[in-house]
């Protein structure tokens, strides 16, 4: 159990300077060796313990994901008394979860509950004393996590990963019939009608691993910037947004720079808010710096809020505005609706809009709802459902790579011993997914479908 | 009370002289124990009153692994083989497994003379009627007031204990096989406390040959090139009979469904609850009602017996309807039934009061095996009573018990399975219970088991080098085939081609070209001259192993993940309620079975991996 190498985010969830990924076990420094690419020519394998490289933190084909530092910890001199491997990317949840990704991809398991404190009490890093601590931690994320696959039974989640799930069985039920009982009349499953099925799997399995991110994004929170010129209201809409809400989590000023964040949930949507400086041209200094950052904060969210005063007609600025906006996931704000209106709304017509009066708190559902169609669990990919969390998605990976390798094994005209072993590894992937054990449902569905017997 | 006379003192006594029984006896007796094995009918040792046939998917692993490690049920059924066949060739060695027709009476001579004669065993005609614990040791009391002293026993009492057989609205209190049943143990058992319940099997009629028709069934031969189970038979087997296939039609349908109220089963009579995978033929009617048809089996007793078995056709309806509908199929017109059909109910242990040593949690010295235990089959049956003869005459010597693992042996799974598991109705041993099986192959058993089976003292010395050669030869042959490489030409490429696989321009690995599907490693001899000349049984261990080589690495890898949670022991007397962070659930289950070790405790259904996390951090903190 703790031989295997794990990894989480071991930095807490929301923005701050930097975002570390912590990794521990045995193959932790093989793994990250495939996940971080070094400026120098060492790789990390080649350092000794307590030592950093500065490199980027890249995808498993190589691509780019951020700049980054890895620390090197060698055992027993880490936290965990394991190899350990804590690449720190750029605050901000996105890079640190595609890096976490990568890490998962290049063999890590996702870290339990506790896991790091308990692999350090385990290798007698932390004292005795603190055990009883520690289980309690774990205990109480264990209910937690319970309940949780308690709902996701309940949900959508649970019914499509049953689904899978049940055609899998019933094909490793069908195999197990036709090898165990080669007296009966079972016919084994034809290979087409097989390759096809498993395809299928392995389909739902892709599409559900795509929602991952966006399923984090719901859970984490989706990083959205306010822009417009200055004063056009974003400030007021800021603040309605927080007061309107009365479930601020957290509020913290940027210290180094001139973005104002705040963590708001709009429905079942949870924002992580940026105020930014009002976009326009400027000569000041200080000014340009606070545009330059907006402009950043605006590229780099996955929401755009754009504000807009209709009261006045739009200017080169609120042009800039709306060219900056083009191709992002983006909502045009028009404000001042008390007002009379002298805008031309033409120039929003590829954008979703929503009219408002800051001011007056007008238009505030209107807005609400919107927020919700474009990022809420729903909408992310119609019909689809969401990974909630790592554990899931490193259990859905496996599973789908299990199929993969059974598919490819079957195609190649490998006995069927070989595939079924391949797609009991997938049903016991999905049915650890969903919280179930799946040692006897084979054999129970042998039972149930077959008529078999001497 | 009648007077009691003591009998004599033993290391270990066993109840029962079926498939456990003798094997539990002779395994004891070999270990060096003084034994005695008790028998209600002696004409009856090593009985088969189901069907005629030894081994078939997953039995013929466990009868395998049963012989490298000492057991008798091999070499038994290769004596008396009437028809060989090795079942699933073509669907992948996993799931090779041999079965074979067996002379039944012939069977049970053979078993009958094995208990005679060995040494240290004494076998007794006698119904077991009490059994209480005495200081350390067990007394055993039968009918007739002998009182057997013993340091351990074991329980195989099979269908006999508490027997009670069901012919439509006919029932009464029977053995099988219309011997006496156990009637007064299962009380005694009851004083201690044992967590006994009801089971339920049934068997087919057996018909005269003469009054069957065969030339309207389908004919089953038996392999040309066969193979016997025991790695110590060197005689070739051979093929005496063969058997037949028939079917079921809508008549019998008929006739089973118009009779249905007449049947134990559906009248509600029979408690017992009966096995999933071995329903009556009234069972698969009722629960497939749209299969059109059922397969059914006629194997020969023996070489000399008129009787033929019925595969596929148990039921416990009434004689004249039996009759009625076995006649209703092409080819049994005008049979005429010897023995009829009928269910059997009898008392068994819930087996997740049972230590993986097969020694029961709360009495030392007592082990039970086979029926018993919940499980189902002749062979699942000997693999238990070999590990309970051994385990019990270890203790009687002082030592620790041999407990196999689940990622060793199909006989390890078997075990696991039902003390960490339990069943809720009797067990039937299956490829597809094993998340391991690309490498508890039939095969490579020998590889697997025989060095236990040596270091326990059952399997003799010229066995074990012969085993060891074997396996040398192996080694040095895939070596061998790794580092050969053949050029291309134009006949290795007809051959490739021919076999539907794509030719080579270059010069290729041996072994590269065996890992494809379509070649296998003799396709390849005219072109590898320097191949040595070896067995056959090498030649298809060498080719599983190259071919497989990828997967069985990948399971290599999830069997040593399992062993290293094998080997953190949980201490016996660990208190689960005074963990926190255990939840409740995980807690009432561990208590029940309290496993061993975290590996086990792992397999228990209602432990999750955070519970698991919780143990390992409570056990570190010990």
């Amino acid at each position: 159990m703790t031989e295997n190498t794990v990894a989480a985010i071991s930095t807490p969830k929301g923005e701050g300077a930097i975002s570390v990924i912590r990794i521990s076990g045995e193959d932790a420094i093989k793994i990250a060796d495939k996940c971080f690419m070094p400026l120098g020519s060492k790789k990390l394998s080649d350092l000794s313990g307590y030592s950093a490289a500065y490199g980027k933190a890249v995808k498993g084909d190589g691509a780019r994901i951020d700049e980054a530092v890895a620390l090197v910890f060698r055992a027993p001199k880490s936290y965990t008394g394991e190899d350990v491997v804590e690449i720190s990317v750029h605050g901000g949840a996105v890079s640190a979860r595609e890096c976490l990704k990568a890490v998962f991809e290049a063999g890590a398991l996702p870290a339990g509950a506790g896991e790091f404190t308990k692999r350090a009490f385990l290798n007698g890093k932390i004292d005795l004393s603190e055990a009883e601590s520690v289980m309690e931690i774990i205990g109480a994320k264990n209910e937690a996590a319970l309940s949780l696959a308690e709902c996701a039974r309940e949900g959508k989640i649970g019914r499509d990963i049953e689904k899978i799930t049940e055609r899998l069985l019933y094909t490793a039920a069908s195999l197990a019939a036709y090898s165990d009982f080669p007296d009966e009349d079972i016919e084994g499953l034809d290979e087409e009608s097989f390759t096809s099925m498993l395809s299928e799997c392995e389909n739902k399995l892709v599409r559900l691993l795509s929602t991952f991110e966006s399923g984090q994004a719901v859970l984490a929170g989706v990083p959205t910037a306010i822009v417009g010129k200055p004063n056009v209201g974003k400030s007021t809409l800021m603040n309605m947004l927080s007061r309107e809400e009365r479930s601020i989590v957290t509020e913290h000023a940027g210290t180094t720079r001139d973005i104002v964040e705040t963590q708001v949930n709009v429905g079942t949507v949870t924002l992580i808010l940026s105020d930014t400086a009002g976009i326009h041209d400027t000569d000041n200094e200080v000014e340009h710096i606070g545009v330059d950052r907006a402009v950043k904060k605006l590229k780099t969210s996955s929401l755009v809020l754009a504000l807009f005063d209709m009261s006045r007609p739009l200017d080169a600025e609120d042009k800039k505005v709306i060219d900056l906006c083009k191709g992002k996931k983006c909502i045009a704000v028009l404000n001042k609706s008390d007002l009379p209106l002298k805008a031309d709304v033409s120039a929003f017509r590829d954008f979703n809009t929503v009219t408002v009066s800051a001011k007056n708190s007008e238009g505030m559902d209107e807005l609400s709802a919107k927020i919700e169609e474009i990022c809420g669990a729903g909408s992310l990919t119609g019909s689809d459902t969401v990974l909630i969390n790592e554990r899931q998605y490193s259990c859905a990976l496996r599973a789908q790579k299990a199929i993969s390798e059974a598919k490819e094994a079957l195609i190649s005209g490998i006995t069927l011993d070989a595939v079924t072993v391949l797609i009991d590894d997938a049903v016991n992937a999905l049915s650890e997914l969903s919280g179930k054990r799946a040692s006897e449902s084979v054999i129970d569905e042998v039972f149930k479908n077959f008529c078999i017997g001497k | 009370m009648i007077k009691t006379y003591d009998a004599g003192e033993y290391d270990v006594a066993v109840i029962g002289g079926g498939h456990a029984g003798v094997e539990a006896a002779l395994a004891a007796s070999r270990i060096g124990c003084k034994t005695v094995m008790f028998t209600i009918s002696l004409d009856w040792v090593g009985n088969m009153p189901c069907n005629p046939s030894i081994g078939g998917t997953a039995k013929g692993h466990l009868v395998r692994e049963l012989d490298a490690l000492g057991g008798e049920m091999g070499r038994a059924a290769d004596a008396n083989t009437l028809q060989s066949r090795m079942l699933n060739r073509g669907k992948g060695p996993a799931v090779y497994s041999l079965r074979a027709q067996i002379d039944r009476r012939a069977y049970s001579g053979y078993m009958k003379n094995a208990v005679e004669t060995q040494k240290g065993l004494d076998v007794k005609q006698a119904e077991i009627v009490s059994i209480e614990r005495q200081d350390e040791n067990w007394c055993l009391y039968t009918r007739l007031g002998a009182k057997f002293t013993a340091k351990c026993a074991v329980i195989a009492t099979g269908t006999f204990l508490g027997g009670r057989v069901y012919i439509g609205e006919v029932n009464y209190e029977s053995g099988p096989d219309g011997n006496f049943p156990a009637t007064e143990l299962a009380k005694s058992l009851k004083k201690l406390n044992l967590p006994l319940r009801r089971f339920k099997t049934g068997t087919p009629a057996r018909v005269a040959k003469d009054s069957i028709d065969f030339s309207l069934l389908e004919v089953q031969e038996g392999d040309e090139k066969t193979e016997p189970f025991s790695y110590r038979t060197k005689n070739p087997i051979e093929n005496k009979v063969v058997c037949h296939i028939g079917y079921t039609n809508d008549d019998t349908k008929k006739i089973i469904l118009d009779n249905l109220h007449r049947s134990p089963l559906y009248s509600g009579v029979i408690e017992g609850v009966g096995p999933r995978y071995c329903p009556s033929i009234e069972d698969k009617v009722v629960r497939f009602a749209d299969k059109k048809r059922h397969q059914m089996f006629v194997e020969p007793c023996g070489e000399n017996t008129e009787e033929m078995y019925l595969q596929g056709m148990s039921s416990s309806l009434p004689e004249e309807v039996q009759i009625a509908f076995y006649r209703t199929m092409k080819g049994l017109e005008n049979v005429k039934v010897m023995r009829n059909a009928y269910a059997i109910e009898y008392d068994c242990i819930d087996p997740t009061a049972l230590l993986p040593s097969l020694e029961i949690k709360t009495q030392p010295g007592l082990y039970g095996a086979g029926q018993f235990n919940g499980s189902s089959g002749y062979e699942e049956a000997a693999a238990q009573g070999l590990i309970a003869g051994i385990n019990a005459a270890r203790k009687a010597q002082g030592q620790e018990p041999i407990i196999l693992s689940r990622t060793g042996s199909y006989i390890g799974t078997l075990i696991d399975d039902l003390v960490t598991k339990g069943c809720m109705d009797p067990y039937r041993m299956m490829t597809s219970r094993s998340e391991y099986r690309l490498i508890l192959r039939q095969d490579n058993a020998d590889e697997r088991l025989m060095p236990i089976g040596h270091q326990i003292g059952l399997i003799d010395e010229k066995t074990y080098e012969e085993m060891k050669k074997r396996t040398a030869l192996k080694e040095e042959e895939i070596k061998r085939v790794k580092s050969v490489f053949l050029s291309p030409g134009e006949a290795l490429n007809e051959l490739l081609i021919s076999k539907g696989t794509a030719p080579v321009n270059t010069g290729v690995n041996l072994a590269d070209l065996i890992r494809r599907p379509q070649i296998s490693y003799k396709d390849l001899a005219p072109f590898d001259k320097a191949r040595p000349i070896l067995d056959d049984t090498v030649c298809e261990k060498v080719e599983i192993e190259i071919k497989y080589e990828g997967y069985i690495e990948r399971q290599l890898k999830q069997v040593d993940e399992m062993k290293r949670l094998e080997s953190r022991k949980i201490p016996k007397d660990i208190d689960y309620n005074s963990i926190s962070g255990l939840r409740i659930e995980a807690k009432e289950k561990l208590n029940k079975i309290r496993p061993d070790s975290i590996g086990r405790a792992s397999q228990v259904s209602g432990v999750s991996p955070a519970d698991i996390s919780v143990l390992l951090v409570y056990l570190s903190s010990k």
